[in-house]
């Protein structure tokens, strides 16, 4: 059966139309539009809109907000979001980066989801509704939400705070067999103040290593010192299995890039 | 039956209307309503980039672009490269380079090509490599194809100057 598009000028009238049943909210196509191309017929009805509020980018007294239709692209090259760029370019190849979102990433099942991966390290809040959530909790609820993701923000890491990998069996793009997001602040003595540490593939959507993230707070950025946390890293994974890694693969190699992303 | 839609796009720089059916890929629409069969549909997944066109002068993958979201967009496809008989300086080079075995991908990797030479005229090989990183191709090992692209850019450099 044939799809129908609806497209609205603002946000609110296409949450409006997505009340209706059978429809599916349609921002860079790359999820969406695969799934009915493979035969997921749960929905009838795509849902789109083209308010400039979803492709907005800004930045302000050091918080950054990025709309729900930026794309992979858009954030790559932006010099104001340098520190972002390795992540953005971590997502598809470019013709998938030119429409690839920001939005449809938080909602991207493993192995997908790379960006998504950055935004659970930067603590992001996720604007969906009317309502402001933070990612961990968005994250958890995700397969419940309703409402339009309209678009997320975040305060901008200092420079080296926040690092970023992607691990793929092809170069110089492929599937992730993982990814590590980590924003770790030490003092001035390179005492580990805080650490965020984000994990993709390690479930079916991205989550945190607390336990590493505790371990690593009063240790120093040294091999010696990062021993703990590289040991309490793959606490309480689950990692996926599919033709990129088997969840043993993926669990026997977390702790080996977690820590060359430490020590790099 | 299932409902069409209208859509009015300059293909090629021709401008074109067509009506489609609703929830159709670019892909198909090129394919089956404009007449143009240069794409090709590899995977109708965004995995292989032989669907690769430029719209409005960014790369996409017309298998996951709706039709009907490209109303007065500039959509260029590899028929549309050469012009008055004489090849692309891509095409001429991917034909004199033998970078073409079966030439599924061609037209997906010429379009890449062509994004990245549009934004950076004098590419290194790792910006064809990153460039070239979205489409597969099974029959050449792609070294054949870097060097195309490599040669055409000096092609292009040589008449421009």
């Amino acid at each position: 059966m044939a799809l129908i598009l609806q497209s609205f000028e603002t946000i609110d009238q296409a949450s409006a139309a997505l009340n209706a049943t059978g429809t599916r909210y349609l921002g860079g196509g790359t999820l969406v539009v695969r799934a009915a191309s493979e035969g997921d017929l749960s929905f009838s009805s795509y849902v789109c809109s083209t308010d400039p509020a979803l492709t907005r980018i800004w930045t302000k007294d050091g918080s950054v907000h990025l709309g729900a239709g930026v794309t992979m692209a858009a954030i790559a090259r932006n010099e104001e979001l340098a520190p972002l760029a390795k992540a953005a370019r971590a997502v598809g190849g470019p013709a998938v980066r030119n429409m690839a979102t920001v939005g449809g990433n938080l909602f991207a099942p493993a192995p997908y989801g790379d960006f998504a991966v950055a935004l659970v390290a930067l603590d992001a809040t996720v604007e969906t509704g009317g309502r402001q959530i933070r990612i961990d909790e968005f994250l958890i609820g995700r397969d419940a939400i309703k409402s339009i993701v309209t678009g997320v923000t975040f305060a901008m890491p200092a420079a080296g705070v926040f690092r970023f990998v992607k691990i793929s069996r092809t170069k110089p793009k492929g599937v992730s067999v993982l990814s590590i997001a980590t924003l770790i602040e030490t003092d001035t003595s390179g005492v580990i103040k805080s650490a965020r540490i984000a994990l993709g593939c390690m479930a079916d959507r991205p989550i945190r290593a607390k336990a590493a993230e505790e371990a690593l707070i009063g240790a120093t950025l040294t091999a010696e010192g990062i021993t703990p946390a590289v040991a309490a890293v793959s606490r309480g994974i689950d990692p996926i299995t599919d033709p990129i890694a088997s969840a043993w693969y993926r669990g026997e190699v977390l702790p080996v890039h977690f820590r060359r992303l430490l020590l790099g | 039956m299932a409902k069409k839609v209208p859509v009015q796009l300059i293909l090629n720089g021709e401008e074109r209307a067509e009506f489609v059916e609703s929830g159709a890929t670019l892909l198909n629409a090129l394919r089956d309503r404009f007449g143009d069969t240069s794409s090709k549909g590899g995977c109708h997944q965004g995995t292989c980039g032989a669907c690769s066109v430029l719209i409005d002068g960014e790369l996409k993958l017309s298998c996951l672009v709706l039709a009907e979201t490209c109303e007065g967009a500039q959509v260029q496809t590899v028929a549309g490269l050469a012009s008055d008989g004489v090849m692309h300086p891509l095409q001429q080079a991917i034909a004199d380079g033998f970078a073409a075995q079966c030439g599924f991908c061609t037209p997906g990797m010429i379009m890449a090509a062509k994004a990245l030479l549009d934004e950076t005229p004098d590419p290194t090989r790792e910006d064809v490599i990153e460039a070239l990183a979205g489409n597969i191709c099974r029959c050449t090992g792609y070294e054949p194809i870097i060097q195309a692209v490599l040669s055409a850019a000096r092609a292009n450099a040589h008449q421009a100057a």
